[in-house]
């Protein structure tokens, strides 16, 4: 059996006196999308800070079987893991162009092919690339970063709540990219996400966190089936 | 696909938004102010080599308040010690001379030995508080300012200092002008900093780092950039936009520990006329500034050289009353 491409090992992370993270256990395989679930301050967002050493973790974070070193998430960028965090991490006040340059940065070479792919996924950036990134719409930011992340030619994609302050058709169309990425790409995901269904329809394992811990993981197929996550999550 | 995209109007071109931070206003303004600099150059003669020379000494108030602008992007404080980092290597270059280097040689070297010396400074003093608070950085620059103005005369002395003139003194006629060739090096020295200098950020991938370290450091760390490496690059291109303020300001007041003193000042005026965060608007600025000074030395009799600074500020806060980000200061323009 191959071994997952990220695993977390009982992991624990603290702002001042909060601790976030009470020991999360979790691994990703390559080419999955794993979701975190969980309510507000479960430690959704946390976990994903862990991997991208922004917030100071202890426990044991492996990645493509070596340990994460506490390097910084400049050291963790380099190492092919792109973290989109909220908010988007987007540039606003540079171009799209730019925007996308910045997402190939840890590379080298020519950056042609890599537009031209990016491009595929979405053709309407080669009319934008001189746009200041600010003036972009939500979605249009959102498919920015995931262009962006894209450049980076990562191995595993960190995604915090894509959906967050989108409109839920612009949602599914974002959904749907993240998922062509992964199954054309080979691209592994981790999502943190607030919509549990849609989360659940797109990946394939999932993790649920309540107070810094995992409360439940599993396929993601039958999490959907889940008595209590159903109740809780799914409202039905 | 398509049809989802047509329905939020992506596909649609829109009319591109990019926001230069420069409005029409402003933009008229300036042109109106050189089409007036041009037409009073072309009547009096006296006038022409006012400008001339309003415009070098503009070019020194506009490279150091570049410098001044580039750390405040950056670090977000105004180094107070800019102006004494400017005129301690403007002695280096002094001493290389006197070991016997050219001009042209110990000014190149002393460029190299500023941006050491502003990397080693923000390493050594700024990193370590820049995330405590804002006004510790000030201190520290303001503590800079003090040590390095003791080591320097501690050095060399509080004397005057007399370096070679790096342009000769030779006067150039055009018809009835008399342009000095140092006036138009000062100029042509100081704008070429500036334009390689924003060749530097604006089209290579080290540049394009630093903005974006300046801009937003958590998401520049995050695509892999190092930003504490960026900023402390920063700093060195600061200093050696210093050095050269410092080199261009010898030949005319010479080699003296408060050289600079005055001229951080003026550049301070012209990046907060320029709008403090725009690299434009800090060498628009300084021209103006110093275009200004120099007209109005000349043609309104109370005008002494005394009442120079006093009235770079009123006109400052004239600017400000009108348009308090500076002439060229951004409003952000963002859709969330």
């Amino acid at each position: 059996m191959s071994k997952p491409l990220l695993e977390l090992d009982h992991v624990t992370a603290r702002y001042g006196p909060v601790q976030a993270l009470h020991g999360i256990t979790l691994a990703a395989d390559e080419g999955e999308i794993v979701a975190v679930l969980g309510a507000n301050g479960a430690g959704k967002t946390t976990t994903l800070r862990a991997i991208s050493n922004t917030v100071r973790r202890d426990g044991e974070i492996r990645f493509a079987g070596k340990a994460l070193g506490r390097g910084g998430p400049e050291a963790v960028a380099r190492l092919g893991i792109a973290h989109l965090p909220e908010g988007r991490g987007t540039f606003a006040e540079l171009t799209v162009w730019e925007n996308l340059r910045l997402g190939a940065y840890t590379r080298s070479g020519p950056l042609k092919d890599d537009f031209a792919r990016v491009q595929t996924y979405f053709p309407w950036l080669e009319d934008r690339r001189n746009q200041q990134a600010g003036t972009l719409s939500g979605g249009e930011q959102q498919m920015l970063a995931l262009a962006r992340a894209f450049m980076q030619r990562p191995r595993l994609i960190l995604l915090d709540e894509p959906s967050l302050g989108l409109a839920p058709l612009l949602v599914t169309e974002i959904f749907r990219i993240v998922k062509d990425l992964n199954e054309h790409e080979g691209l592994t995901v981790l999502v943190v996400e607030q919509n549990a269904r849609l989360a659940l329809q797109l990946s394939h394992a999932a993790y649920v966190l309540e107070v810094g811990r995992v409360a439940l993981f599993g396929p993601s197929a039958e999490l959907q089936e889940h008595e209590s996550i159903r109740r809780s999550y799914l409202g039905y | 696909m398509v049809e989802l995209a047509r329905r939020f109007g992506i596909t649609e071109k829109r009319k591109s938004r990019v926001s230069t931070g420069v409005s029409l206003p402003v933009l008229l303004s300036l042109a109106a102010a050189a089409a007036f600099l041009v037409i009073g150059s072309v009547v009096s003669s006296i006038f022409a080599q006012q400008t001339v020379a309003g415009l070098a000494q503009g070019a020194i108030f506009g490279s150091l308040a570049l410098a001044l602008v580039l750390i405040y992007r950056a670090t977000e404080v105004i180094n107070f010690a800019q102006g004494e980092m400017a005129m301690a290597t403007t002695y280096v270059a002094y001493q290389l001379n006197l070991w016997g280097l050219s001009y042209w040689l110990a000014f190149f070297l002393t460029l190299v030995i500023a941006f050491v010396i502003g990397v080693v400074v923000q390493l050594a003093v700024i990193r370590p508080v820049q995330h405590k608070s804002v006004l510790a950085v000030v201190i520290i620059t303001v503590g800079l300012f003090i040590l390095i103005d003791g080591i320097v005369i501690w050095k060399w002395g509080a004397d005057l200092k007399f370096m070679p003139a790096p342009f000769g003194n030779t006067v150039y006629h055009l018809g009835s002008v008399a342009f000095s060739r140092q006036d138009i090096g000062v100029l042509f020295v100081s704008i070429l900093s500036v334009i390689l200098l924003w060749l530097l950020f604006q089209f290579t991938k080290l540049g394009l780092a630093m903005r974006a370290a300046a801009l937003r450091p958590a998401s520049a760390s995050l695509v892999g950039v190092r930003v504490n490496w960026m900023l402390a690059i920063g700093w060195g291109l600061a200093a050696v936009l210093g050095a050269v303020a410092g080199l261009m300001t010898e030949p005319t007041v010479f080699l003296q520990p408060t050289m600079m003193q005055a001229i951080l000042l003026y550049s301070f005026a012209a990046a907060v006329l320029g709008g403090l965060e725009s690299p434009t608007g800090a060498v628009v600025g300084g021209l103006a500034l110093g275009v200004f000074l120099n007209l109005i030395g000349q043609y309104v009799g109370f005008a002494t050289s005394e009442l120079r600074l006093p009235i770079a500020f009123a006109v400052l806060l004239v600017v400000l009353l009108v348009k308090p980000n500076g002439l060229f200061g951004r409003k952000q323009v963002r859709r969330v």
